[in-house]
Order: structure tokens, then sequence, then C-alpha cells
């Protein structure tokens, strides 16, 4: 059920795990859910330098982070604001109607953690 | 790669012996079993030998077996025909709250009908209180259909206690065994029900062909209509081919139920042990005692069960979640929710169920790399704790 591009990802997910000092931290979803994900984000000069995750959920949810890490990766802020839950998906060469809602939080995850950092930014 | 199954709950490998029984009713016994030539006279004959055969499993008589296309029908054929027969005597049917969707399905339906439901609760082990059944019955109650083996977690209710206190009440009482037939004995008489289902494909017999036991002088009003068939219960041209599966499934369960019994329990004991002495955080869900032979159910927290699952099928395993997020509905499982456990571990639940053919090596394979999973799983998830 799942496209090649998604087991890829799942099976070898990039860019697991945290950065101890984030930017800017995303949390999305709950594990009532069965869906939850962190992402971390370290902001240079307005471009994204390090992009990590931690996900609890299904096979579309670990693949579809570990994709956006690698889309995020070295764009602009503002750039990687644009990148939409479609995106991801298309990007994994599609994934199961009945994921796209509820696994596919992977662009808000990200959305997340970059408004973290932009709060911050502000209040410094 | 290897190539484990271990989802018997699920269906199991056809056995050798019940394809060779029926390719002759593929091949050249085809006839139709109503017509008088002699073609239909062979399949006749199979067909009454295959009767025989099914209730000598069930140690019931020939005449009160009904084939039909499996479980989910025979369920249906039990739950309407009697509370269509019935609807003037009374509208009251108890069940419980971790049956099979053929039952609950079928209750939900009659209750669009007009018809009322009790749903049995069960404990934290998955049993159900006979005195529960007891107390639910009313003057309206006309039946009472509560299943011998849970299909999720293998917990075995208490049958026999619940017959007994029906019938002291005068209610029928059905049972659906479609998972304890082959793993524990399974006789009709021992557990004193009017009505009985199972299905050959979860004994290592053909997809698509069941039966219905219903008790000498137990009526039920007819589903399908037609020309008459299995004595006017199931109209259609017999299934001669399926039939004659599953009498040979049957009478295979029935010649090899103590070994396969010992050796899946066996199998269960040392799975079971080992990985709660291998996963910190592991819960065996059901009952420790009370529970099919085959039967292996897990929750891990911190994991997700279809992640699980598809990165087990990747090492060549196959078993099975009662995770949301590997359902259809993406509803977590109404049987463990009903053991009241928390959404977030139903989320990391994993089911493994023996069958006949599985060794020692391959539980020990599946073990080790459940470990590895587990912990890959858990090293990626954020609600793990840290240390």
């Amino acid at each position: 059920m799942y496209s090649e591009k998604v087991m890829e990802h799942f099976s070898n997910p990039k860019n697991v795990g945290e950065i101890e000092d984030a930017d800017g931290i995303g949390e999305v979803g709950n594990p009532t859910c069965g869906d939850m994900m962190t992402i971390y984000i370290k902001v240079d000069d307005g471009k994204l330098t390090d992009v990590k995750f931690k996900t609890f959920g299904c096979a579309a949810a670990i693949a579809t982070s570990s994709m956006i890490t690698e889309m995020a990766l070295g764009k602009t802020i503002e750039e990687a604001l644009e990148i939409s839950r479609d995106d991801v998906a298309e990007s994994l060469d599609g994934l199961p109607p009945v994921k796209l809602h509820c696994s596919n939080l992977a662009a808000d995850g990200l959305h997340a953690a970059i408004e973290d950092y932009l709060n911050k930014s502000k209040s410094n | 790669m290897a190539k484990i199954y271990m989802d018997n709950s699920a269906t199991t490998k056809p056995d050798p012996e019940v394809v060779s029984a029926m390719l002759p009713y593929l091949n050249e016994y085809f006839g139709n079993a109503s017509s008088l030539h002699s073609f239909g006279q062979e399949a006749a004959e199979a067909l009454n030998r295959s009767r025989q055969q099914v209730a000598d499993l069930l140690g019931a008589q020939p005449d009160e077996i009904i084939f039909t296309s499996g479980g989910t029908e025979s369920d249906n054929l039990a739950l309407k025909g009697t509370a269509y027969l019935k609807k003037n005597a009374g509208k009251h049917i108890i069940t419980s709250v971790v049956e099979h969707p053929a039952i609950l399905d079928t209750c939900r339906n009659l209750q669009k009908n007009g018809f009322k439901v009790t749903y049995i609760p069960v404990d934290d082990q998955g049993l159900i209180d006979p005195h529960d059944v007891e107390d639910a019955i009313i003057d309206d109650t006309i039946l009472i259909s509560i299943m011998h083996a849970n299909n999720e977690i293998g917990t075995i209710q208490p049958i026999e206690d619940i017959s007994r206190l029906a019938h002291e009440k005068g209610v029928l009482v059905h049972t659906d065994a479609v998972q304890s037939i082959g793993k524990i004995p399974v006789n009709v008489d021992d557990l004193g029900v009017d009505m009985l289902s199972l299905s050959a494909h979860k004994i290592h017999g053909p997809k698509g062909v069941g039966a219905l036991f219903v008790r000498k002088g137990t009526r039920l009003e007819t589903l399908v209509h037609g020309g008459g068939h299995e004595r006017g219960k199931r109209s259609g041209t017999e299934n001669i081919p399926g039939i004659v599966g599953l009498a040979k499934a049957a009478e295979l369960a029935g010649q090899r139920l103590e070994k396969d019994a010992s050796h899946l329990a066996n199998l269960r004991d040392a799975a079971i042990t080992k990985i709660l002495g291998s996963i910190p955080e592991s819960y065996l869900n059901g009952h420790p005692t009370q529970r099919l032979p085959n039967n292996v159910h897990f929750r891990f927290s911190y994991v997700e069960g279809e992640s699980l699952l598809i990165m087990l099928n990747m090492k060549g395993v196959a078993v099975s979640t009662g995770s949301a997020c590997s359902s259809k509905s993406l509803e977590p499982s109404h049987v463990l929710s009903a053991l009241g456990i928390p959404s977030e571990q139903i989320h990391g639940s994993l089911r493994i169920t023996l069958g006949r053919a599985n060794t020692m090596d391959e539980v020990d394979y599946v073990v080790e790399n459940l470990v590895e999973t587990v912990t890959k799983l858990r090293a990626m998830s954020p609600i793990t704790p840290k240390n």
C-alpha cells in the first residue's frame, strides 16, 4: 500500500534525533491519536542549517518526517514555510488516501518549529 | 530472507491433505448434488460424508450441520435467523463487547430493525462473568451469543457456565467458535450450546466455506431463499470442493488436536517468556491462562503497531496489530479498548498467532527481530523517556 519512496524513508529515515541547542522546536499530534512528531531546527542567517525529528507513529508518519527534514535543510525560512503537506506527500510519490490526513503532519511540525524560532527571536 | 507466517488467526495455510481431498471435486466430480444421475450422486455422497466428518468433530449429528460460506454467514444466520423467527416471543439479545464484527455489526443491524441488544462488558483480561450474562436476561430475551475464544487476545470464555445459566431461564445460546476449533476441545454437548459457528480457513481449510451447528429442535428463519438446499435453511448449490475441504480440515483438526495444542502452547509460552524478559515495558494482553494455545498478544510502550508490523514484515515476519493506523476505519481495536487499555498503548499492540507449522527456531528469530525493531522505533520516538 505504500510507495517505494515511503518504504525507503521508513526503513532508513534521515535526520533522526534531537538538536541539543535547537533554535526552534515544533511539536504536533498526540500519542492518543497514534501520531506524534517533534521537529528541531537550527537557523543561521535566515537559513535552516540543521533539521532533525523524532516521531511516534505509523510508517507514513515516520517517512513524512524523514522527507521533510531533507526538503527543508538548506532552505530559507520563507521557503521552508511554503512547503505544504501536499508537497511532502508528492515527494514521497503519494500516500494512501486514509493516511493523507492523520499521518501527514510533518509540514505542520516544521512550520511549528519555525514559528517557535520566530517567537523566540522576537522576544530576544 | 526468512518468510515466517505468524498470523494464523487471520487465516491459515491450507493443509496439503485438504488440497488433495478437494482437487477431485474441482476436476472429475463436478456434479450438482441435487442431480439424480451418477455425477450428482457422487457429489451428494461427498456432501453426506463431509457433513458426518464435521459433525464428528463437534460431537454433533450430521443433520445438525448447515454448510455456509464461512464464519460471518454462520453468525448472521444464527442471530438474524433466531431473531426473525422469535420476534413475536421477544426482541432482546445478549452479546459481549469483544465479539467479532460478524456478531457486533449484525447486532447493530438488528437494533435498527427494532431489536434490543445488551453488550456484556469484560474484565481487564477479556473475561466475561457468566453472572453478568444471567443478570442481563429479561422476559424478552430470545438469544445469547458469546464467542468461545477471542480472535484478538485469545481469551477463552466460560461458555459451559453461560449455557447452563441461560438454559435455566429458557434462553438459547449461540457461540462463535471460529478461533477455538482445532486449538482447544470443542464439543457442543460439553459447551451446552444450541448453535455454534465455525470456519474452514482458520483450521487449515479453504476460504469461503464454514458451517453452523443448529441443535435438533432449534428453529431458524431462513435468510437465503431458493431451491431449499441444506434442509431449507440455506439455499444455493452446495460448494462441494469447499465443503470437502472443510470436512478434511475438521477431520485433521480432530486427529491432531492434542499434538497441535501442546506444540502451540510450548511455542506460545516460550514467546511470552522471551518477550517479557527481553523488552522492557512490554505487557501481555488478555488472560495469562484462559487463553488460546496459539495466541501471543503484547503491547509495547512508546511505539506504534503499524510501524512495528511493517518493519517485521521487512524481516520476513507476518504478524498483526490492533493499532488504529492499520485499520481501514482508523479506529483502535474495540477489544483492547474494552480491556481499559489507554489509546496510546493500543497503538503499540502486536498480535502473534502461531500455527501448526511454526517452530521454536522461528519463535527465536521473531523475538530477536522484535527486540531489534522495538528498540529502533523507541529510539526514534519522542515519547520514549530519556534513559
